[in-house]
């Protein structure tokens, strides 16, 4: 596909759009809507990991002066709805999707039992208390044993493992007997998640004489939303709008369909009162998706010089309690994201999907690929070490070069097609990266002890897919002042869209960014719209943003046309203005202001399609100090290298790599959602569960390259929001694992804590299998 | 359970008297009572620092003060932050040039900090600036744009000082 070829916004860094509000206190969050009359809901959840429910004492609660509704599952009509899967929607699933409400049995701790609607989120709280819960108690499921924890978190099924998936690709077995070197190595990524500064939130608006219903809060999803909570309530779709207002971030988490996004409207719809819904911290990070739980065991085969011929492994997902909308994307990116950026001719690799009775799991940034790229890159490291090769030739040897692209690694998970490695200069991501971090000058200290701490320097590769299709949507609107709204079914989650999609537009319509209004806020807006997630919002919602600005241009000029009395092919739409090769012109306000009431606001509708996910990469290197007496990591340099194809706006592209980097070194040293051996989560509270701050990882660099466009879109963009945590904890676990060399620690669980460090080095001499 | 009391205060240069709950927080006394809903709230246990606002001058974590506790108190939150004449500030400038923000939940709080902060030292050093922001919790930029825009925030803070010491 032939790039636009325009550049005067798209590659600029204008300053955003949506910052004007945000500084100064303006953005509208959904917690600072109002409605008048709006009563609050708070939701009763199971403080039991797994058990029956005998009863809830219900009439305590009921008296409390203030409270208006209790709703429990015997209130919702049978059957129960269940959440929809919206990504990887296998029918072995079915059985574990996740009922909107608790009614026999509680899976997990934060399942909802019950909503409370009273006159102030108080009261509703203060009614909570009052509840009396009876739950027989079974036993927790929490290791990845889940067949020999003594019950079954789903009894008709007979077995905890939800789904087991099986590529292949090559002659593994033969590679395996053949080769000169095997190693074989058990890793694991520990529980942990998003955590957005905002939480969930609901505000339900029902029309009983309509018919019809507004829900205030939605994100990232709002068009799949609205179908599944339209088949739930057996309304047609054009009855509910779902409407976003500002979100206080996504990355994967917020947005998708929870139970509260079904009961808050049944209540309000119970009720014939607005209902307002704030989860507060502590229901988030027990009710909120949990994702990163995932395990493998992986094994390589090598030729002697390094060459790899074999790679096989069983990787496995701890899923939670149900499989909510997404959370299947987790252990098939996995098993499929293994190999990553290397010619492997021989792959074997098997993916479970295991249910616990903790929190559902579902996708945070990267999800899979964090995980999955730790395995495989400590293991070439650990592989390198043992055939005495320095850890960048090795890579060198196996990467993919150019000449190799398009490179198919055959078919890796369940739902997706062959996934075929499209464009890019691998070798050429990988070398500046060295560059940036010298790593040839920096080979003196590897391992070496400098004032008490041990130095390493460790690298990692990785590709990455984006921009999900099949398609995107947008609507353009010429406005009766003359002004234009961008209706966009991508979501806006603090990535910046109102400031890039308005540079798109520009572009393709020689107009400045103060022209456009970008609308994301209500699903009447368009017909459908797939949302943000999969790094697609610029690729895919881009695209449908030059299809949309397009068909804008000639609907102005075919307007023009009847007004100037002028065929087309005389009109020329610049600067804002339609002109005649004669002298003739005629504004998109005069435009505007000639249409009668009859012929409406001139509009056209854009769409993209696109079957083909775009594969950016790149490589991330690090430098750290390890103290052997705390166990403390010090990341003193670290570099975040990534073709994105091309950048809209550079500055933001920045920023979604340094934030996302950010993001993944609380994955590898602090953020972690521990559990008891009864499935009691034991860090509910910020104080427990653990975030950067503006202390911990000062020496940060991203380099977004643009070596290759994508060849999928229009734009020529491949994803920037999730490659900078792709790699992190591997390259973190390879500058440690170079660091502790000589003490013979090589690091393969998450998180790298420092007792877990300390113990590395002093207590456990890991055995190599 | 609750009861009220009535309390006095000057928010944004604005005069209140109000009736408040005497369990409300103040969090949720700007927000719900006051209708200042640019103060937002993301732990509601005082660590993420996101409601923080300036009482007496002080940064606050209005999460964990009850309404009743401002009563006599001035108050600055994010909605007072602009000059008068309702363009952006020094701090405000730099964030939207340095893109210190992303989704903008716990840009109040950092902004509110900042402001206390360099209002009582505009000579912090980069050490103590990442030291009183390690109070607040951002999730989308990685702390470094934040940095870089309150450092350059910082010499309008010390041009103020120093006016203010030589009038």
């Amino acid at each position: 596909m032939k790039p636009l070829g325009i550049d005067k916004l798209i590659g600029a860094s204008p300053e955003r759009i949506e910052d004007q509000r945000f500084l100064t206190g303006q953005g509208q969050y959904v917690a600072d809507l109002d409605i008048p009359g709006a009563l609050h809901a708070a939701i009763l959840r199971s403080p039991v990991a797994h058990g029956r429910v005998a009863a809830l004492g219900l009439d305590a609660a009921r008296a409390l002066p203030g409270v208006h509704a209790i709703i429990t599952a015997s209130d919702i009509p049978n059957p129960i709805p269940t959440i929809p899967l919206r990504l990887v929607p296998l029918p072995e699933f079915d059985p574990y999707l996740q009922p909107v409400i608790a009614a026999e049995k509680v899976r997990y701790v934060g399942e909802p039992l019950a909503v409370i609607v009273a006159e102030s989120r108080a009261i509703a709280e203060d009614a909570l208390d009052l509840i009396e819960i009876d739950i027989e108690s079974l036993p927790a499921v929490g290791d990845e044993n889940v067949d020999e924890a003594g019950a079954f978190l789903f009894e008709e099924t007979g077995t905890n493992v939800a789904l087991r998936f099986h590529a292949r690709s090559g002659d593994p077995d033969k590679a395996f007997a053949e080769a000169a070197y095997t190693r074989k190595e058990t890793f694991r990524s520990h529980r942990h998640t998003a955590a957005p500064m905002e939480t969930r939130g609901l505000l339900a608006q029902w029309d009983e004489s309509g018919q019809k219903l507004k829900l205030f809060g939605a994100a990232k999803v709002p068009y799949f939303n609205r179908r599944a909570l339209s088949r739930m309530m057996n309304l047609p779709e054009e009855n509910l709008d779902l409407i976003e207002v500002d979100v206080g971030g996504g990355f994967g988490v917020r947005g998708e369909f929870y139970p509260e996004d079904f009961l808050i409207p049944f209540a309000a719809q119970r009720v014939g009162r607005p209902v307002k819904w704030i989860e507060d911290r502590r229901e988030h990070l027990m009710a909120t998706n949990h994702s990163r739980d995932v395990g493998a065991t992986v094994e390589i085969a090598c030729a002697r010089d390094g060459t790899i011929t074999g790679l096989r492994g069983d990787v496995f997902g701890d899923m939670g309690a149900y499989i909510r909308t997404n959370g299947g994307v987790v252990p098939t990116a996995a098993g499929m994201f293994l190999q990553g950026p290397y010619r492997i001719p021989n792959v074997d690799v098997t993916v479970l999907a295991l249910m616990t009775n903790k929190t559902p799991v579902g996708t945070y940034r990267g999800p899979g690929r964090f995980e999955a790229n730790f395995f495989r890159e400590r293991l070439f490291d650990m592989a390198a070490a043992d055939l005495k090769i320095d850890p960048a030739e090795f890579r060198r040897t196996n990467l993919i070069r150019e000449d190799e692209l398009p490179y198919s690694i055959g078919k890796r998970a369940p739902h997706l097609p062959e996934a075929v490695y499209d464009t890019g200069d691998y070798h050429a991501a990988f070398e500046r990266c060295l560059a940036e971090i010298d790593w040839q000058g920096k080979a003196a200290i590897q391992g070496k002890l400098i004032d008490g701490r041990y130095h390493g320097v460790g690298v990692a590769s990785f590709v990455e897919s984006g921009g999900a299709g099949p398609k995107e949507t947008s609507r353009f609107v010429l406005e009766k002042d003359g002004s234009i709204t961008v209706a966009t079914g991508s979501s806006l989650l603090g990535q910046g869209l109102e400031t890039t999609l308005a540079q798109i537009a520009g572009d393709v319509l020689g107009l400045p960014l103060t022209a456009f209004r970008i609308d994301h806020r209500s699903t009447a807006r368009l017909a459908d719209g797939l949302g943000s997630y999969h790094g697609r919002s610029i690729i895919v919602g881009g695209s449908a943003v030059v299809d949309g600005a397009e068909k804008f241009r000639a609907a102005v000029i075919e307007a023009a046309a009847n007004l100037l009395g002028r065929p087309n092919s005389e009109l020329r739409f610049e600067d804002g203005v339609v002109r005649s090769e004669a002298g003739a012109s005629i504004s998109l306000a005069d435009i505007a202001a000639s249409r009668s009431a009859e012929d409406g606001l001139l509009a056209v509708d854009g769409i993209f399609l696109v079957n083909k996910p775009t594969y950016s990469y790149g490589t991330h290197a690090a430098h750290v100090a390890v103290d052997p007496d705390t166990g403390r990591v010090e990341v003193l340099d670290y570099v975040a290298v990534e073709d994105v194809g091309r950048a809209i706006n550079p500055m933001i592209v920045s920023g979604q790599a340094i934030g996302a980097l950010v993001q993944g070194l609380g994955g590898v040293f602090l953020d972690h959602l521990i559990y008891d051996d009864q499935c009691q989560l034991l860090t509910a509270s910020f104080a427990d569960y653990l975030m950067p701050t503006a202390t911990d990882f000062p020496s940060l660099r991203s380099v977004a390259m643009e070596l290759r466009l994508s060849p999928t879109n229009p734009l020529g963009a491949k994803s920037a929001g999730e490659g900078g945590m792709v790699p992190v904890a591997a390259a973190i676990g390879n500058a440690v694992g170079a660091a502790l060399r000589s003490r013979g620690a090589e690091p393969r669980t998450l998180p790298l804590s420092p007792p877990r460090i300390w113990k590395l080095i002093h207590e456990e001499k890991e055995c190599t299998q | 359970m609750s009861r009220k009391v009535d309390i006095t205060l000057t928010v944004n240069g604005q005069p209140h008297a109000h009736a408040a709950d005497t369990r409300t927080t103040f969090a949720d006394f700007l927000r719900d009572d006051l209708r200042l809903t640019g103060t937002h709230v993301g732990c509601e246990h005082g660590v993420c620092g996101a409601c923080t606002v300036i009482v007496d001058g002080e940064a606050v974590r209005s999460c964990l003060m009850l309404a009743p506790q401002a009563d006599g108190a001035t108050v600055v939150t994010i909605e007072g932050l602009s000059e008068p004449d309702g363009s952006l500030g020094p701090l405000q400038r730099a964030f939207r040039k340095h893109h210190a923000l992303q989704c903008g939940f716990c840009t109040p709080g950092i902004l509110t900090t900042a402001h206390a902060l360099l209002t009582q030292e505009p000579d912090a050093s980069e050490e103590r600036i990442r030291e009183v922001l390690s109070g607040n919790i951002c999730r989308c930029t990685g702390y470094v744009t934040i940095i870089q825009a309150i450092l350059e925030a910082r010499e309008g803070y010390r041009h103020a000082a120093n006016a203010s010491t030589a009038s």
